[in-house]
């Protein structure tokens, strides 16, 4: 009999979590798709290690897990923009994003932090084996659904590994994330509450990124932005992407674990192809919003999802 | 029926019924949602119904705004009221510790609280909406007397089961929150049940709620 491999947390990192693709079709209950904030950092961890681009990995925020493998030689890869080692015996190897690693029993692979960036993604070349909650195993806090109960994880936790990939061959893809200043705006249903200036502000000026920022809402301080209207609406849906302005005139976007029904205006939607950029953003960035038709949105859209395809295409397997 | 429908950002579908909150937009909201929810529309990853909106969102690589529109505007709507709605009771005690704003609503809505409880346990209430949180039921209508607004502070927890009311509505707390709520009681009943894979919601848009006094051993011994 093989003993089982599995991940010990000797530290757990700021906000570590499973996730997946999310899951759909349950707004109308009160559930977000939640799923990994950096879908295109997502799938290339999977893509890395040579799964199926949909299944769970760990995310982690900042300050990401420091973990004790124990079992069979396993490659792992990393994404985003972060910094880690691997110890193995008195060693210290120095890890690389966007390429494969091999760990062995009593490796100790510590995620130290991601660098100006906020999310960074470990794949495991097999399966984490963990808990599907309405069809995705992504721990939504708030709801407590999800892999681990619905919380995030803790030190001293056990992290099952199934069905290793028997092809433990290095695999690379040269790639840098690209940083984003300005983000692509579509006007939202309630454009026309705020006042002229207000509305030219919006497009002109520049916003910072509040600490007030999570997987549910990123908050921005800069100028007020003037209702003229009315600062309340009837409460309805809500999507990602949605830059609500409440009374104090300071916007908020709407992130992948969002509340799904909201009452404050809302004054623009951010484009689905700067959506992954977004969310790296650090607190104290400064952001500026660009207008955009629909059918750019579409278009940009088109050749994100292209290139992310490109990328997942362009990685090399070394023997 | 629909009065307009807009692009919210590049991957949902706006659809608007109309400005007023009333039992009767909704319906159409809700018969709107309940058709396309059984249609299967492919790419449609999303609907969120509330009081007078339908949001439909979509998957981009599989759709677009156009497509769907065009969909949408054609869709046969079943108009006969096929789609059966439940009657439910929801159990709530009322106990000091649980009714957390009643001096407040005292004073607010000039009335005291038998006064108060009677108004509220004569109504039935229609479910609107669901959601903000996983199962948050949004019910209405409260009579004239009994509307008041929200904490001028909301609360940076509200307890789990806790019920609400504020302007002619009233809602349940499925999950511990932050919220302005008044609150005048808590269930023990489960309005939101994840190890419920279908349905995990006990109360659903369209369905009519009354609420039940029980005392405080009934809630310590409730069993669902």
């Amino acid at each position: 009999m093989n003993k089982k491999s599995y991940f010990k947390i000797i530290r757990a990192g700021i906000n570590t979590t499973f996730q997946d693709q999310g899951r759909k079709n349950l707004y109308h209950i009160g559930i977000p798709f939640s799923g990994a904030m950096d879908n295109r950092n997502y799938l290339l961890s999977n893509a890395l290690v040579g799964n199926n681009y949909e299944l769970p990995v760990l995310e982690f925020a900042y300050q990401g897990p420091l973990l004790r493998y124990s079992g069979k030689k396993m490659n792992i890869a990393i994404t985003g923009d972060v910094n880690f080692t691997i110890k193995r015996n008195s060693n210290f190897i120095n890890g690389i994003c966007y390429e494969t690693f091999t760990i062995e029993d009593g490796d100790e692979l510590d995620i130290i932090s991601t660098n100006k960036s906020v999310y960074g993604y470990l794949a495991v070349g097999g399966e984490f084996s963990v808990k599907y909650q309405f069809s995705s195993c992504s721990i939504n806090t708030r709801a407590n659904i999800g892999a681990n109960k619905g919380k995030k994880l803790e030190s001293n936790q056990k992290i099952e590994l199934t069905r290793l990939n028997q092809n433990i061959s290095y695999r690379k893809l040269d790639y840098i994330n690209t940083k984003i200043e300005n983000i692509r705006v579509i006007k939202g249903t309630n454009f026309d509450y705020f006042s002229e200036e207000a509305k030219k502000t919006f497009f002109e000026k520049e916003f910072t990124i509040s600490k007030l920022s999570d997987r549910m809402g990123m908050r921005l301080e800069g100028p007020k932005l003037e209702n003229i209207v009315d600062t309340n609406i009837k409460s309805e849906g809500l999507i990602k992407g949605v830059i609500q302005v409440p009374a104090d005139g300071n916007p908020i976007i709407m992130l992948s674990d969002h509340g799904t029904i909201g009452g404050y205006p809302k004054i623009g939607v951010i484009i689905s192809a700067d959506y992954d950029r977004l969310v790296q953003l650090i607190p104290g960035s400064k952001i500026k919003f660009k207008e955009i038709e629909l059918s750019g949105a579409e278009s940009l859209f088109k050749l994100y999802e292209l290139e992310t395809q490109n990328l997942i295409s362009q990685i090399n397997e070394f023997n | 029926m629909i009065k307009n429908i807009l692009n919210l950002g590049d991957a949902a579908l706006y659809c608007d019924f109309g400005q007023e909150v009333n039992k009767d937009i909704n319906s159409q909201v809700i018969k709107y949602f309940k058709s396309i929810q059984k249609t299967n529309i492919y790419g449609i990853n999303n609907l969120t119904p509330s009081y007078n909106k339908l949001i439909i969102s979509f998957d981009l690589k599989k759709t677009n705004f156009k497509n769907l529109k065009k969909l949408i505007e054609n869709l046969d709507i079943k108009d006969q009221n096929n789609f059966k709605n439940d009657k439910k009771e929801i159990p709530i005690c009322c106990d000091e510790n649980f009714a957390l704003d009643i001096e407040r609503l005292e004073q607010k809505l000039k009335m005291n609280r038998e006064k108060i409880y009677n108004n509220f346990f004569k109504k039935e209430f229609f479910c609107y909406m669901t959601g903000f949180i996983a199962g948050m039921p949004f019910l209405g209508d409260l009579d004239t007397n009994m509307r008041v607004k929200r904490l001028e502070t909301p609360r940076v927890k509200v307890p789990r089961g806790s019920v609400g009311i504020t302007e002619q509505f009233a809602n349940i707390y499925t999950f511990e929150s932050p919220g302005g709520w008044n609150i005048i009681g808590n269930t023990p009943s489960k309005i939101f049940d994840s190890s419920k894979e279908i349905d995990p919601n006990l109360i659903n848009p369209g369905d009519t709620i009354i609420f039940k006094k029980i005392t405080k051993d009934q809630y310590q011994n409730y069993n669902e």
